[in-house]
C-alpha cells in the first residue's frame, strides 16, 4: 500500500540578515494511513518548518521551499495551484497549532469558524453546517454545544480553545492532521486531556497524525514512529520503542539520558548534552552534531552522514558511528 | 535530619500569606466587583541550605507567592519572616538590604535581560547600584569571575544578549543573581523555557552553585520531574492554597492528595514500554476561576473521592505521616 504522505528530500530556506538558514535541509519520511508519527527536536531543529512546508505555509519572503517533493495521496503538493492547496489545507489535511488563541479568529464566534470551514470545503448550507458543528463539539467533548457555538474564543479556556481547534481540524473528515506543539501552552492535566482526546479520535476515525513536540514523554505515550531532527536534518527515525530503547544516533541517546524520569530512582546528577545548539548560519560540511558528540571521529568532519539502516526493521540513523552507539545502548539495555 | 538543624530558626517562614488582587469595572469611576484570590492563606518554611519546590498549574499562585517573598507585591495579609524579620512590613532602606540577601532568576532569559546592555554591564549593575565595588577595574574582575563560575567564557562580558543562545542567556541571569553574594534565590520557572538538552546543564549548574555557595532556593516550577530532581521538599499548590507538602521522596513515592496524584499521573514517562502498560484517565474538568473559587475544598468539583462535606468545609493541612502534610479530609 502506498503511504498516505511521502516527503522526498525537502529543503526549506530562510534568508536572514545573518545569511541563509537551511531550516530544513533535505529530509525524507513517510506517514502511513492512520498512524501517529512524532517529530521531535529542539528549537531551531526545523521540526515546525518541516510541517509548515507540508502545508505550504512558509512565508515567502523570507522563506522558500527550494527543493523536494511532498506526495499526499499520490499527488505532489508542490505542484498544486494556490487554490487547490487551500482545498487541501483544512480539508484533507487538518491543522492544530500551539496557541489556539492566535490561530482562532477573535472576532468570529466559535460556531461561525466551524461552519465557515464546512461551507467552504464541503459546500454545506448554513443549516447543515450548523448541525454538523454541534456534532463536532460533542465529538471533542464539549458539553452544551449550542451555547458554546455562540461564544467567542476569548470566552473560553485554553483547553477548551484547543478542543475547538481539534473540532475544526476534524470538520471535513481529513486523512491527516498536523499538530504543531498542540499542548505546549497548556497545563499538564489539560495536556493529558487533549492528548487522550486526539489519540482516541485519530484511532476511532482512522486519521493519521503528525505530532510535532519537544516533549519526549508525549512521544513515548502517543507515537507509533518517531523522527528526531537536529539542525534541519533527520538524525534518527524508526518505531518509537526501538528508537527509545536502542537509539543509534548520539544526539538521540544523549537527549534521552538528559531528562530526569519520575519512574526511576532519583539520580545524583543529570547527564546533560554538553555544548550549545548549532548556529544554522555557520554550519560546515560535516555532521552538525559533531562539536557536541563524544563519538565523533575524523570522517564526521568531512561529510554529513546520510540516513542509513541501523538496528531493527525501519530503524534509520544518520551517523557514521551508529554501530558504536548501538554497542553502547545495546549493552545498557 | 538532626535535631539541631530542625530546631534552628528557618531562613524563611511564611505564615497565613494572602494576596488578593482587586477586580474592577468601569472606565471612569472604577468599582470593585470582586477579587482574585491568587494566594489564599498559605504557610510554609524554607530551611537554610535546602531547596523547596513550589509546584502547580498556571494560576495556582506559585509565582505570586515568590513575588510576595521578593516584595515585588505587598501581600494582603500574613507574615513573611525572612531571618526573623517581616518582609511585608519592611521600609525602603531595609528592602535595599534585603535585596542583597534575596535574589531571583526568572523564566525568560530573553525578556529579563536588557538587550541594549552588554553582558558585563548587566552582571555588574547590581554591584554598582548597591555600592559594593566602585572601582571599575575590580568590578570587571568580579564580573569575569561570575561568568566563569556560571560556565561561561569571561570574554562574553563584551557581548550583547542577542548574540547568545537561550542556555547562555540563562547563565547570564544566574550570574547576575549571584553578583551580590545572596543567600537565598527564588528560581521562578528558571529552566522551563530552555531546550531539553540545555535544561539538564542548567539544573546541574544550580545544584553546583547551591553547594559551593551554601545557597537556599525556592524553586517554582511546573515540571515535576525537574522538581523531584532538584528539591528536598515540595509543596503542591492549587487555586491559591497548598494542598500537600512533604519531603520530595515521600511526595513522589506516596502522593496522598487526589490532586497531587492526578498531577503525577498526567506526566507521560519518556519510555514507550512503560507508557504502553500504563492506563490512566486524566482528571476531568479545568481549574476554576480564582475570582470565584469553589466553596469548601477548592478541588472538590474535579475530585474523584469527594464527599458531600467537601463542598462546605475548607480542609486544613494535617500531618498524616512524619513531615507529610495534606489538606484533604478524605485521606487518612
Amino acid at each position: 500500500m502506498a503511504p498516505l504522505l511521502e516527503i522526498r528530500d525537502l529543503h526549506t530556506e530562510f534568508r536572514t540578515g545573518a545569511g541563509v538558514v537551511r531550516a530544513v535541509d533535505g529530509i525524507s519520511y513517510t506517514v502511513e494511513p492512520g498512524e501517529t508519527v512524532a517529530i521531535v527536536g529542539e528549537s531551531g531543529s526545523g521540526k515546525s518548518v518541516s510541517a509548515l512546508s507540508v502545508l505550504r505555509l512558509i512565508p515567502d519572503p523570507p522563506g522558500r521551499i527550494t527543493h523536494g517533493e511532498i506526495l499526499f495521496v499520490g499527488r505532489d503538493i508542490m505542484q498544486l495551484s494556490d487554490e487547490a492547496m487551500r482545498e487541501v489545507r483544512g480539508g484533507e489535511i487538518g491543522m492544530v497549532f500551539q496557541e489556539p488563541m492566535t490561530s482562532l479568529n477573535p472576532v468570529l464566534t466559535i460556531g461561525r469558524q466551524i461552519t465557515e470551514t464546512l461551507e467552504q470545503h464541503r459546500g454545506l448550507d448554513r443549516a447543515a453546517a450548523q448541525k454538523r458543528a454541534v456534532e463536532l463539539l460533542g465529538l471533542v467533548g464539549i458539553a452544551d454545544a449550542t451555547r458554546r457555538l455562540k461564544q467567542y474564543p476569548h470566552q473560553l479556556s485554553g483547553g477548551m480553545r484547543q478542543r475547538i481547534m481539534i473540532a475544526i481540524a476534524l470538520a471535513c473528515d481529513p486523512k491527516l492532521i498536523i499538530a504543531d506543539e498542540p499542548t505546549t501552552a497548556l497545563d499538564v492535566t489539560i495536556q493529558a486531556q487533549i492528548l487522550e482526546l486526539m489519540k482516541d479520535l485519530t484511532r476511532r476515525l482512522n486519521v493519521a497524525l503528525i505530532i510535532i513536540t519537544h516533549n519526549l514523554g508525549v512521544v513515548a505515550r502517543y507515537a507509533n514512529r518517531v523522527n528526531v531532527m537536529y539542525a534541519g536534518r533527520l538524525v534518527e527515525s524508526g518505531p518509537a520503542a526501538e528508537v527509545y530503547h536502542n537509539p543509534r544516533h548520539p544526539y538521540t541517546m544523549a537527549l534521552l539520558r538528559s531528562v530526569p524520569r519520575l519512574d526511576r530512582p532519583r539520580q545524583e546528577r543529570l547527564d546533560p548534552v554538553e555544548g550549545q545548539p548549532p548556529d544554522l548560519t555557520r554550519l560546515d560540511a560535516g555532521c552538525a552534531f559533531r562539536p557536541r558528540c563524544r563519538f565523533a571521529v575524523e570522517v564526521c568532519a568531512g561529510a554529513r552522514p546520510p540516513l542509513a539502516m541501523a538496528g531493527g526493521p525501519g530503524h534509520l540513523a544518520a551517523c557514521f558511528q551508529s554501530h558504536v552507539v548501538g554497542r553502547e545502548t545495546g549493552a545498557a539495555a | 535530619m538532626s535535631a539541631a538543624v530542625s530546631e534552628a530558626r528557618p531562613l524563611l517562614e511564611v505564615k497565613g500569606l494572602r494576596m488578593h488582587f482587586p477586580v474592577t469595572e468601569g472606565l471612569v469611576s472604577r468599582r470593585l466587583v470582586g477579587e482574585v484570590k491568587a494566594v489564599d492563606g498559605i504557610d510554609f518554611i524554607v530551611r537554610r541550605g535546602e531547596t523547596l519546590g513550589l509546584v502547580g498549574e498556571s494560576g495556582c499562585g506559585k509565582t505570586t507567592t515568590g513575588r510576595c517573598i521578593l516584595r515585588l507585591e505587598r501581600p494582603t495579609a500574613g507574615e513573611i519572616l525572612y531571618d526573623g524579620v517581616d518582609v511585608a512590613k519592611m521600609e525602603r532602606k531595609e528592602l535595599l538590604a534585603l535585596r542583597r540577601r534575596i535574589q531571583v532568576i526568572f523564566q525568560d532569559p530573553y525578556s529579563s535581560l536588557n538587550p541594549r546592555m552588554k553582558v558585563g554591564d548587566i552582571i555588574g549593575e547590581p554591584i554598582k547600584v548597591h555600592g559594593i565595588e566602585s572601582d571599575a577595574g575590580r568590578r570587571t574582575t568580579r564580573v569575569r569571575e561570575l561568568l566563569s563560575v556560571c560556565g561561561l567564557d569571561p570574554r562574553f562580558a563584551d557581548r550583547y544578549p542577542h548574540e547568545m543562545s537561550g542556555g547562555q542567556r540563562q547563565r547570564v541571569g544566574i550570574a547576575r543573581a549571584l553578583a551580590l553574594n545572596p543567600e537565598f534565590i527564588v528560581c521562578d520557572e528558571a529552566v522551563s523555557a530552555l531546550d531539553v538538552s540545555i535544561q539538564a546543564q542548567v539544573v546541574n549548574l544550580l545544584e553546583d552553585l547551591r553547594e559551593r555557595f551554601g545557597l537556599t532556593y525556592l524553586f517554582i516550577a511546573h515540571d515535576l520531574s525537574v522538581v523531584r530532581h532538584l528539591c528536598q521538599r515540595v509543596a503542591v499548590m492549587y487555586l491559591g492554597r497548598i494542598v500537600e507538602l512533604a519531603d520530595s521522596d515521600e511526595l513522589f513515592g506516596h502522593p496522598l492528595h487526589p490532586y497531587t496524584q492526578a498531577l503525577l499521573a498526567a506526566v507521560p514517562v519518556p519510555d514507550p514500554s512503560v507508557e504502553a502498560h500504563r492506563t490512566f484517565r486524566p482528571v476531568q474538568g479545568e481549574v476554576p476561576s480564582p475570582i470565584n473559587p469553589p466553596s469548601g475544598c477548592v478541588f472538590h468539583p474535579r475530585c474523584a473521592i469527594a464527599v458531600a462535606g467537601c463542598k462546605h468545609a475548607r480542609p486544613e493541612l494535617r500531618q498524616l505521616r512524619p513531615g507529610h502534610f495534606v489538606a484533604c479530609s478524605e485521606v487518612r
